[in-house]
């Protein structure tokens, strides 16, 4: 993987730029647009970082995404108000303002430097899955067998979503007649 | 997104489509030896309907996979990986690993990862075509200012 | 270190989206950004310079496979995050069609004053 520092702040300011244009323009087209070039950018980073099976996953649920939201547009207020509320702006910088002192004053606690992690319980899943388990894929095998109860409830999650979705949008019910 | 578009599109779709699909299912099968796995897989396979939805109008795509088909495969993905994770319980414990697992890289290996990426799989891409296909579904109709939805051609009068 | 500088950058540009801005589909369009921004920060914690992907290939020994893979744990709990973000916004897209068919407008400051 590319280790030069330069290479990992380019792509990084690109995507920082792009998500200031989506959140900031008048049109709502535009900052759909802007908002499926920084999930590309995103996408190809981490490749880069060394997770394939993330990338196609972000890739694809990227495309989608932007049909959902152009499925919500089209037809109804294509552009925005421009003028925002001045109390929560307020509110917002102050939040701002504590949280980089914070981040600053504690960083050497909190998080590693980049490039080096904490492999106790890495090292023991990579082993168990190619020596035990015999499968190639360790995400998978920690996805599906070894952490199969998040995956059961994030089942769960998806289902009730799109059932809310069926509920939401039905048809005049016997109720209104 | 009731009518299709263009003659061009339609004869290009209608070449790329089952490529897609083909890909979409290799994704899921050979999850566990290559990157992928049941979440990709099963949004791929969905988003090829998707294109089919935008290219050739809503019309002619349902009359192929209607609503009720694909809730019922939704619920089929959903008790499918329950009951794999039941059968566990022939080990004595949840969610335990109990089929043989075979050699390293060939297609059955892993214990039960096949059989849950297929599941998963089937849940996540049915699921999304049908919240997808609802969204679709509800349009404007400026007569008379009023705002509904519409499932058939008559409704429109 | 400057890499979680940008990241949080990222993240608070998400949250201003969602709090000061009056349009429904702007916060919509926030919160997305906040789960890239999320997700982006789990899989730069588990990155190992030099490191190659957690996935066997064949021809290679399990024990120098072990030393040099990348950190897969932070990798399997990011591939559910990203699919259950993609079902939260499909739902919130079919609430605010059902907004925009009762007020008429997605802006926040017509609806608060409009009542039913």
């Amino acid at each position: 993987m590319v280790t030069n520092i330069f290479f990992h702040v380019f792509l990084l300011s690109m995507m920082v730029i792009g998500s200031m244009v989506a959140v900031f323009s008048r049109k709502l087209i535009s900052s759909l647009v802007s908002l499926g070039t920084v999930g590309m950018l995103i996408s190809i980073y981490f490749l880069i970082l060394g997770a394939p099976d993330i990338a196609i996953t972000q890739l694809v649920v990227e495309v989608l995404a932007l049909i959902i939201l152009l499925c919500a547009i089209t037809g109804r207020d294509v552009t925005a108000d421009m003028t925002s509320s001045k109390v929560y702006v307020f509110l917002f910088i102050f939040i701002f303002v504590i949280s980089i002192l914070t981040f600053i004053s504690y960083s050497n606690f909190i998080f590693p430097e980049f490039g080096n992690t904490n492999m106790r319980v890495g090292k023991e899943y990579l082993y168990l899955a190619t020596e035990k388990l015999k499968s190639a894929n360790a995400v998978t095998a920690i996805v599906l067998d070894f952490r199969g109860y998040d995956t059961i409830g994030e089942a769960t999650v998806i289902f009730t979503a799109i059932i809310g979705v069926m509920v939401l949008l039905r048809k005049k019910g016997k109720k209104d007649e | 997104m009731n009518k299709g578009m263009s003659e061009i599109v339609k004869t290009i779709s209608k070449i790329v489509v089952p490529f897609i699909i083909i890909f979409g299912i290799s994704v899921i099968f050979y999850g566990h030896l290559t990157p992928g796995g049941g979440f990709p897989g099963g949004v791929i396979i969905s988003a090829s309907f998707v294109l089919l939805l935008l290219a050739y109008g809503r019309e002619k795509v349902l009359s192929k996979l209607s609503l009720y088909k694909s809730d019922i495969l939704h619920d089929i993905g959903a008790i499918m990986f329950l009951s794999v994770s039941l059968i566990g319980f022939a080990g004595g414990v949840f969610f335990l690993n109990i089929f043989n697992k075979g050699k390293l890289f060939s297609l059955w290996s892993g214990g039960n990862l096949l059989f849950s990426n297929i599941a998963i799989g089937l849940k996540v891409g049915t699921s999304l075509f049908l919240g997808i296909t609802l969204l679709s579904m509800a349009r404007i109709i400026h007569k008379e200012n009023k705002i509904e939805f519409y499932e058939k051609e008559e409704d429109i009068k | 270190m400057i890499v979680y500088i940008f990241i949080a950058f990222m993240f608070f540009i998400g949250i201003y989206g969602m709090m000061a801005k009056k349009n429904i589909i702007k916060m919509i369009i926030g919160m997305n950004i906040i789960g890239y921004a999320v997700n982006l920060f789990f899989i730069v914690l588990g990155y190992k310079s030099g490191g190659i992907q957690p996935i066997l290939v064949p021809g290679m020994d399990i024990k120098e496979f072990v030393e040099r893979a990348v950190n897969p744990l932070p990798q399997a709990l990011v591939l559910t995050s990203i699919v259950i973000d993609l079902s939260i916004i499909c739902f919130l897209a079919a609430l605010s069609i059902r907004i925009y068919e009762k007020y008429g407008t997605f802006d926040l400051e017509k609806i608060r004053r409009l009542k039913g």
